[in-house]
């Protein structure tokens, strides 16, 4: 099964309701909408920041800023809405302007005796977006390798691969055309390739 | 085709089946309670080291709700329902704001607001919480005081019971509040842990039980012929005697020739 079908299905079990109900008694049902979208929003934030401090943080803030915005709407503008991508956008913007906020710094590496090395993140530890891909394998070193991918990569990433989302509601996030996010999301894929291939294939690190 | 264009291919599959294995995680269980606490639809509590050991704190979206001190979470969730009516949550830690404003006023720095959630509580016990409040660290005021601020004199032991009630203990500083008499007296989590807390903040509960036991209830000043409570540091810093002199009544103050320092207001203690 794929990962966007498998999004879609728990998506229409779950959550066909839920934009009804909200309108009908944000308090009552809130807490419903936490429990169907905590996961994603959090791999989400997860992946995008590297850091699980910083994720709870946002993803929190998020469900928050969710709520507060219900409460303001009017009930058939809750009833119209596409709940998964107006979540989806209220934590990318979270994500964004705590990159943005932020101190950078390079992520510290040190080979051990294997020649192997290991990356330690601090919490709020997290590299240049420019210095990418260094390379490593494993899905652990993978993760690290997405959190520090450039922006726009990093975000189509993340929402097509990692959240099993499709293209049409992915450029929906982002506010991006769907032939710019498949563009990025083509990238993206090539640059982690090559930074695993090099992790494969060699002991040396490469910028 | 060409091993290069197949070893592309193999490298892209490991790729897609790595961000389809980054996608397995599921939200840390505090996400929940944490953001039904900041909405108001749930409380949460979190477990906090404080001077007399880690305590519980809970909060909801009015403010922090709770502070007690039970061996087990399960105890303090059957407290915070029988107590307040509604359950409560346990999160990791709290949002950073109130995790900061918290961690300053359980140690030395008293600055930062900080939102304490005190509608379940009276008129009077509110009143007195918040006398409770303006007395600074490293001094004490008797219950006398307290009622005798809040316009209520005659309700000193109303003010005990409101004070035994407080909500929050050591955020709301009800261990700077002593017994009439002077001498250290009870506390929500023991009297032990009053004299510890005392300790912590450079108050001596030796000290006062040493005076409660000669019968002084205040200092003069001989040199500006004024009165206080023995921990005023409005005025008076130092029991160095013979600079002090001693009353064990307002009266006897007054008619030795001293006024009232009114920075602890001593006189409005029966
Ligand atoms: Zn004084």
């Amino acid at each position: 099964m794929s990962a966007e079908r498998r999004v879609i299905e728990q998506f229409d079990e779950t959550t066909a309701d839920l934009p009804r109900d909200l309108a009908l008694g944000l308090d009552a049902h809130f807490e419903r909408l936490v429990r169907c979208y905590q996961d994603r929003i959090y791999v989400f934030c997860l992946r995008y920041t590297g850091s699980p401090e910083d994720a709870e943080e946002i993803a929190q803030d998020a469900f928050v800023s969710a709520y507060r915005a219900l409460c303001a709407y009017p009930t058939d503008r809750i009833r119209a809405l596409a709940l998964r991508p107006w979540l989806y956008q209220i934590a990318l913007n979270g994500c964004r302007n705590r990159a943005r906020g932020k101190h950078v710094r390079l992520v510290q590496m040190e080979g051990d005796e294997d020649g192997h090395s290991e990356i330690e993140p601090e919490a709020d530890e997290r590299e240049r977006p420019d210095v990418v891909l260094e390379r490593y394998e494993g899905t652990r070193e993978l993760g690290v390798l997405v959190a520090t991918l450039p922006e726009r990569y990093r975000e189509s990433i993340i929402l097509r691969h990692i959240d099993g989302m499709g293209y049409v509601e992915a450029a929906r996030v982002l506010g991006e055309p769907v032939g710019t996010v498949k563009s990025n999301v083509h990238r993206g894929v090539q640059m982690l390739r090559e930074a695993m291939g090099r992790t494969a294939n060699e002991g040396s690190i490469q910028g | 085709m060409s091993e290069g264009y197949q070893a592309t291919i193999a490298g892209t599959q490991r790729v897609l089946d790595g961000l389809h294995r980054l996608g397995n995680v599921q939200a840390p269980s505090a996400l929940l309670p944490g953001v039904l606490a900041r909405v108001g639809l749930r409380d949460a509590y979190w477990q906090q080291d404080s001077p007399i050991g880690p305590v519980y704190v809970a909060y909801g979206e009015a403010g922090i709700s709770a502070v007690r001190q039970t061996s087990t979470p399960a105890e303090f969730e059957e407290w915070y329902r029988d107590r307040f009516g509604r359950p409560a949550a346990q999160v990791a830690r709290p949002p950073r704001p109130l995790a900061d404003v918290v961690e300053r006023r359980l140690g030395s720095d008293v600055q930062g607001e900080i939102e304490i959630d005190l509608r379940g509580v009276s008129t009077f016990q509110r009143a007195v919480l918040q006398k409770t409040m303006e007395i600074p660290r490293g001094e004490v005021r008797p219950y006398g005081w307290i009622a005798r601020e809040i316009g209520k004199p005659g309700a000193v032991r109303a003010v005990g019971t409101a004070l035994n009630h407080n909500p929050v203990p050591l955020l709301i500083p009800c261990h700077r509040v002593v017994q009439t008499n002077g001498r250290v007296g009870e506390y929500a989590f023991g009297s032990a842990a009053k004299r510890a807390v005392l300790e912590a903040e450079g108050t001596s509960p030796d000290l006062l039980e040493d005076l409660a036991k000669r019968g002084v209830r205040y200092l003069g000043d001989t040199e500006d012929h004024t009165f206080c409570l023995p921990t005023c540091a409005g005025m008076h810093r130092r029991l160095t005697e013979p600079r002090f002199v001693t009353f064990r009544t307002p009266q006897q103050a007054v008619s030795a020739g001293y006024r009232a320092c009114d920075v602890c207001r001593p006189a409005l203690a029966s």
